[in-house]
């Protein structure tokens, strides 16, 4: 991927140096330095799943001292998708005619009965997108067809869907349809803060949603609830970074709001972009988060006069909106609350896993139980010492 | 002379099947025991055989830096190689939808034939099904093989075989088959100057066994990436094995698929990479040997054989940190956000 002309940026020097394992050390050093001035240990919620990956793939958790303890927070839009409409996804599938598009893990996670890749093996067309804008050459090609796109995504995906409304509006396409699962940071991290257990004593803001909606989205938590914010970029780098920002905010006691992945994130945010959001999508009056129950305006939804490209409308009749809930020996809510860890759980590994998960945080790889699944626990090797730079 | 596109006369057996064999199957594949045209090849042989089979399909039919009929020769003779059999006798099925371009399959067939030649090995017997339109998606290729051991039983390479203080080898670097495949399926436009991995890789293990490298361990890291084979390894063998993630050799494009879509090298497939366990020894030679061979030019030892918690595979990163390589999971799926 890298470019031939010399001036061009490639891909690799987007991320090499945020996995130097020099800075990693000098950080985890400095960090376990400053920490030794706490009087308690520090719970941090990484908001988004992606943040979750980077904390557990490049194994930053053992690099750091006890006194830091990480609150795995609600930031992964397949985890949070109430069951009720992952059913409502299948019973769009299973309609004559119909081809149903949608993104990644969603296509593996389990409704009440079966998933969507069940009912794709059972003959009904069931697409991962790599990109939105692939659903609208689907429905040209397809015209005989009805063509549905089950959007997903927090801040960060939602100008995408919203910019095929707007080409399938321009080129009269009448037969996509927008079946619209768009859920929000802030909101979900105020419910969480509300809450009279929650032991969320800082925030890591996922840089990318700041990208699109601005760092700006955070500063009434601070100004609420006092939270320390840092907005942080997904290398283990910049992760690192953002800790000892946090960290230094503590030490000062002067919680604020500061912006770490500076390379792209600014107060504003991408003002386009949200204005095409704006243009196309309202809040929704509440949207049934999985593990975290009713949020009012947590979500989006197609503004009414965009309805004959609303799936939930045009397809009322096929869809059941009554609540189900997760298996009771769940406790992701408890998890996504910072109340309980994936350990705690007494069907984590045993009848909740990747394959077969009980409950929302094991069911996409940015959940937090899928990822101390994956990644966790990782015995140590004889003679070798962890955190050492080689 | 134009021969316009397949159709299902030509698996009917009669005089289109035989104007197919005659000018496509006997053309290129040319060989004595095929030209017998019997029910059945004959042929002796003494010693301990390799027996294999595989089935190919793949879409798009022709990728950069191969073909399915590559692939179909490659494949089954890669698994007979990792047995350390010289790669001796094929037999070829082709399952074929009704409509594939005439050209389009005479391609393939000379690809195979071209492709044998790496090797010496010949394709004896075949068939040929013509299917209705839908049936099967263009065309599907099964090869089985048979080959030469050329060690003695006892000492040919085993996933059993595996011991604490070998060395883990990756011959070349990892994910190419999976990354091109997956860079050129009409979904995905991206302009990557990568070319799949697929070729032959007999003439290298050839060369490992007449240098008299210990060879404990032997495996093509196909579906499932490297991820599988080391875990299929360490589970067969009882045994865990340390992967140092800095020494792992994955190109820069394969890389940058896998940062733009959240996806591992390690669960690509490979249809010319190859993995090794051999005694730490015999590293060295091994690597001395393997850099001889443009498709080994990056082989390198990525990790270590140890006697602890058996079953386990352990990634380490540059800065001490581990986590598990586990075992690929479902579809690959790219990552939401």
């Amino acid at each position: 991927m890298r470019q031939t002309e010399d001036h061009a940026l490639a891909l690799q020097q987007l991320y090499e140096g945020f996995r130097d394992p020099k800075t990693l050390q000098a950080l985890a050093e400095q960090i376990t330095e400053r920490a030794q001035y706490l009087s308690r240990p520090l719970r941090i919620m990484e908001a988004c799943g992606g943040h979750t990956h980077t904390v557990m793939k490049y194994g930053l958790k053992s690099l750091l001292p006890e006194l830091i303890e990480f609150i795995h927070g609600p930031g992964c839009p397949v985890c949070i998708m109430p069951k009720e409409r992952i059913d409502q996804a299948i019973a769009l599938a299973q309609m004559e005619n119909t081809i149903l598009l949608t993104l990644g893990d969603m296509i593996r996670v389990p409704g009440s009965k079966t998933s969507l890749a069940k009912v794709s093996a059972q003959g009904h067309d069931v697409r991962a997108l790599y990109t939105p804008m692939d659903a609208i050459q689907i429905a040209q090609q397809h015209p005989d067809k009805q063509v549905v796109f089950f959007a997903i995504g927090f801040e960060t995906t939602t100008p995408m869907t919203a910019v095929v409304l707007q080409q399938a509006q321009q080129l009269g396409l009448t037969n996509l349809f927008f079946h619209i699962n768009h859920v929000l940071v802030p909101p979900a991290v105020s419910a969480l803060l509300e809450d009279d257990d929650c032991r969320i004593e800082a925030l890591i803001g996922p840089s990318h949603v700041s990208v699109i909606a601005g760092a700006k989205i955070y500063q009434p938590l601070v100004d609420s609830y006092g939270l320390p914010i840092v907005v942080s970029g997904f290398e283990p780098v910049d992760v690192m970074q953002s800790l000892l920002m946090i960290v230094e905010q503590v030490l000062a006691n002067q919680p604020r709001l500061q912006i770490q992945y500076s390379r792209a994130v600014n107060w504003e945010g991408n003002v386009k972009a949200q204005q095409l959001m704006e243009q196309f999508l309202q809040p929704r009056a509440t949207f049934r988060w999985r593990g975290l129950g009713d949020i009012p305006f947590s979500a989006l939804q197609l503004r009414p006069e965009f309805a004959q490209w609303d799936a939930e409308q045009v397809f009322a009749h096929h869809l059941s909106n009554e609540a189900l809930d997760d298996h009771k020996m769940c406790i992701c809510g408890d998890i996504l609350r910072g109340i309980a860890q994936p350990k705690d759980c007494a069907v984590f590994g045993r009848g909740c896993d990747p394959q077969r998960p009980l409950g929302s945080c094991m069911v996409s790889s940015e959940g937090a139980c899928h990822a101390y699944y994956r990644y966790a626990n990782v015995p140590k090797i004889p003679g070798r010492s962890q955190g050492a730079v080689k | 002379m134009s021969q316009g596109n397949i159709s299902l006369s030509h698996g009917g057996g009669g005089v289109e099947t035989q104007q197919l064999i005659q000018t496509l199957f006997y053309r290129y594949f040319d060989n004595d025991l095929l030209k017998q045209a019997e029910d059945a090849a004959v042929f002796e042989t003494s010693g301990a055989l390799a027996f294999t089979t595989d089935s190919f399909t793949v879409t798009p039919l022709f990728f950069k830096g191969g073909d399915i009929g590559k692939l179909a020769v490659a494949g089954t003779v890669n698994d007979l190689a990792m047995m350390a059999a010289q790669p001796l006798y094929l037999s070829c099925a082709f399952m074929i939808e009704e409509g594939l371009p005439w050209k389009t399959l005479e391609r393939l067939v000379q690809s195979m034939a071209q492709e044998l030649k790496k090797t010496g090995a010949k394709v004896v017997c075949g068939d040929t099904k013509v299917v209705p339109k839908g049936a099967v998606d263009q065309v599907f290729i099964n090869t089985s093989g048979i080959g030469q051991l050329a060690l003695p039983t006892q000492t040919a390479p085993t996933a059993h075989g595996l011991q604490a203080g070998d060395v883990i080898i990756v011959s070349q670097d990892i994910g190419r088959h999976g990354a091109v495949i997956l860079a050129e399926r009409e979904t995905l436009q991206l302009q990557t100057p990568i070319e799949s991995d697929c070729t032959s890789v007999w003439p290298a293990v050839e060369a490992l066994l007449d240098a008299g490298v210990p060879l404990h361990a032997l495996r093509d890291a196909t579906r499932g990436g490297v991820a599988a084979v080391l875990n299929e390894w360490a589970q067969a063998s009882a045994v865990s094995i340390d992967v140092q993630e800095a020494q792992v050799p994955i190109s820069e494009s394969v890389q940058g698929i896998c940062e733009l879509l959240g996806f591992e090298a390690y669960d690509f497939a490979n249809e010319g990479t190859f993995v090794l366990s051999v005694p730490a020894s015999a590293a060295s030679d091994a690597l001395a040997i393997l850099h001889q061979f443009d498709f080994c030019e990056n082989a390198a030892v990525i990790g270590e054989v140890l006697e602890f918690q058996p079953g386990l595979v352990i990634l380490s990163s540059a800065w001490g940190a581990q986590r598990v390589l586990e075992l690929p999971q479902g579809e690959l799926l790219p990552r939401i956000c």
